[in-house]
């Protein structure tokens, strides 16, 4: 199954079946056989451990029960077979087919930034200022028609680039993508702005849809580094913060190079 | 330079450092003329505050001269004479433009640490762990100050440091507690805690119009000075073995109309549950021992306000909801907004309305530091209040 995921238009979730179900006949019969083999053992041992491997053991046999895995709504992933359950059908629109939603994780943020709504706008559409903002960053280059070519540093000093065509752009309200060709992240994204109550400035919203390279066991990874501040979802997070910061401040909060009892 | 640094639990060490620098445009370099110890830093002393790091410099009271500015500064110049608030803020987003300084969206460059904590971060604080953004602390001969448009004010010539420094924290974050404390004419103010900051609750709380104000602590020097220059009637509670009684009696049975907890979380106590709340806290199974909040609450009259500044990390345990919701009180707790009150301060120290000297015990050298700390930790030697001059 191959979803559009183009920005604002997009109501797809990457959790596909209508009814939460996304694990599929076989493995739910496993889930509660091995599910309630754990409980029994856990019970059995009456001590703590025990008592979490009997939870661990119930939560199996609900799994298969209910045919709904928290885990891989987490991770974004489906086992479910889309004939037997019916799933949401997927809106193909032809070439805007990027992320395959099986295997896509999303992640959503949103911020409030005491600024004009069309002066955020301005900034985030001139796409080749955008590193001046974000310090991951390191170039993006205006290829025309709408296409731009995207060059962001990773933790390890590694660098991931894309190339990202505009999929909808309403002046003020939405900028979305998606990328195409030679891309090392597959990805969807879009953000939106909308004024913010009494006065509080603009609420920016940004959805990115991507498919972790190394599939379910790259996103239970990046999901897993996310506990060290490492994963997409917060890499997204703090860019979104220091574009706040330099969007209402003019600077990015630091102590970078500051003194310290620890340099003597 | 020389800085106080941290080194772990009640081992503060003065050492050489590399001078600040400015890193960003909106930052000053402020020398140190004067920097005092808080009791908040004696939370960090006591290891209590997650987030530090061995050579963290402390200190986030202190004031001193302008020595370099960068392009975008323009309130302070070379050569100003400046207090300097302990939350650093920015000016600009909604809280700051509401004066809830405190609150800054944009100065906490480790914001996701406290978010992770407490759902949002506030402003970042001058040496006060990592979780407050890691800024070198004032206990120094230099400080980097960054948005120094919003936070330094200059002081006039004809006012001494001592006089103005408490302006950095305490002496607003006093008149902060009374005045979220909404004092009505003829209210009745209990204050648990005499030092630095109760001190200048109960001076606040006259001028905001209280008709009685009774002060609780049990060191007989903060006794002294609530009761001397506070003018405050005092009560040591350990002659007695209920807060609550004892102010039912002083008070017509009503109780107070307005409770400070100007202690926060390393209260102590002499009964069973206080020495509960300890164990805990040692084993790390309570973040905070409640002692005082529980008091303020228990005593409080109907309809109350209970203010809460002494300052609190994390999770307590058995909070008296029942008795907060029965007696319709209404609670308000927070980090000073410093910023807001600075002028106001600056007009009750010129006017001779707030007294902002008499409970310095002690002015020592930077040099002098840990022993400081010590001292003031321990309560020895009369210690209400230590001044370092570097």
């Amino acid at each position: 199954m191959v979803m559009a995921t183009a920005g604002a238009a997009r109501s797809q979730h990457a959790s596909s079946a209508t009814d939460g179900r996304n694990v599929g006949n076989a493995e739910r019969l496993v889930s509660v056989m091995a599910g309630g083999a754990l409980a029994v053992y856990g019970l059995a041992r009456r001590d703590l451990r025990g008592l979490a491997i009997a939870l661990v053991g119930g939560e199996l046999v609900h799994r298969g029960g209910s045919g709904h895995c928290m885990l891989y709504d987490a991770l974004g992933v489906s086992t479910a077979d889309g004939h037997s359950y019916p799933t949401r059908q997927p809106r193909l629109t032809g070439d805007a087919a990027t992320v395959n939603a099986r295997k896509a994780v999303k992640i959503e943020r949103s911020v409030t930034i005491n600024r004009p709504r069309n002066e955020l706008y301005a900034t985030w559409r001139d796409f080749e200022s955008l590193p001046r903002y974000i310090a991951d960053l390191e170039s993006v280059t205006d290829l025309g028609d709408g296409r731009s070519r995207w060059v962001a540093r990773v933790p390890g000093g590694k660098r991931v680039e894309w190339t990202a065509e505009i999929v909808t752009d309403r002046e003020n309200e939405v900028v979305s993508w998606k990328t195409v060709g030679d891309s090392n992240v597959a990805h969807a994204g879009s953000v939106l702005f909308r004024d913010a109550p009494g006065g509080r400035g603009t609420e920016m919203k940004i959805e990115v849809d991507y498919e972790p390279p190394g599939g379910p066991v790259g996103a239970l990874t990046a999901r897993f580094t996310g506990l060290f501040g490492q994963s997409p979802d917060a890499k997204v997070r703090e860019d979104l913060r220091r574009f706040k910061m330099q969007m209402e401040t003019g600077e990015s909060a630091s102590t970078a190079g500051q003194a310290s009892g620890r340099q003597s | 330079m020389k800085a106080v640094c941290w080194n772990g639990k009640k081992d503060m060490r003065v050492e050489r450092v590399p001078d600040p620098e400015l890193l960003n445009p909106h930052d000053a370099i402020v020398r140190v003329t004067s920097t005092a110890i808080c009791g908040s830093d004696l939370h960090l002393y006591d290891n209590f505050v997650p987030g530090m790091r061995a050579g963290d410099i402390l200190g986030h009271e202190f004031m001193g001269e302008v020595v370099e500015v960068g392009d975008e500064v323009s309130r302070v110049k070379v050569g100003d004479r400046v207090v300097v608030p302990f939350p650093i803020a920015c000016g600009e987003c909604w809280s700051c433009k509401h004066e809830l300084y405190s609150a800054c969206d944009n100065t906490n460059p480790n914001a996701n640490l406290l978010e992770g904590m407490y759902g949002f971060s506030g402003a970042g604080i001058f040496g006060y762990s990592h979780l407050y953004g890691g800024y070198a602390g004032g206990q120094a001969e230099y400080v980097r100050v960054p948005f120094a448009n919003v936070g330094p004010m200059k002081i006039p010539d004809d006012l001494s440091d001592e006089q103005v420094l408490f302006m950095t924290d305490i002496m607003p974050t006093g008149y902060q507690a009374a005045e979220r404390g909404e004092i009505h004419p003829g209210d009745v103010v209990a204050v648990w805690g005499c030092g630095p900051v109760g001190y200048f609750a109960i001076q606040s709380a006259w001028l905001l119009g209280a008709s009685r104000v009774i002060a609780i602590d049990r060191f007989p020097e903060r006794l002294a000075l609530a009761r001397d220059v506070g003018k405050a009637e005092v009560i040591n509670y350990s002659d007695t073995d209920d807060i609550t009684e004892l102010l039912k009696q002083m008070t017509g049975g009503r109780g107070p109309d307005v409770v400070i907890d100007a202690v926060g979380m390393e209260a102590h106590g002499t009964d069973l549950m206080a020495w509960m709340d300890r164990a805990k806290q040692t084993v790390r199974m309570e973040m905070d021992r409640p002692m005082v909040l529980r008091e303020v609450i228990q005593a409080a009259g109907k309809g109350a306000r209970v203010s809460i500044i002494g300052v609190y990390g994390g999770f307590v345990d058995k909070f008296p909801m029942g008795a907060f919701f029965a007696k319709a009180l209404t609670m308000r707790a927070g980090q000073c907004d410093v910023q807001k009150y600075l002028p106001r301060m600056l007009e009750h120290i010129q006017k001779g309305e707030i007294d902002t000297t008499s409970l310095i015990s002690h002015h020592l050298t930077l040099d002098e530091a840990p022993r400081a700390y010590e001292m003031f930790c321990n309560k020895e030697d009369g210690c209400t209040k230590v001044v370092l001059h570097p």
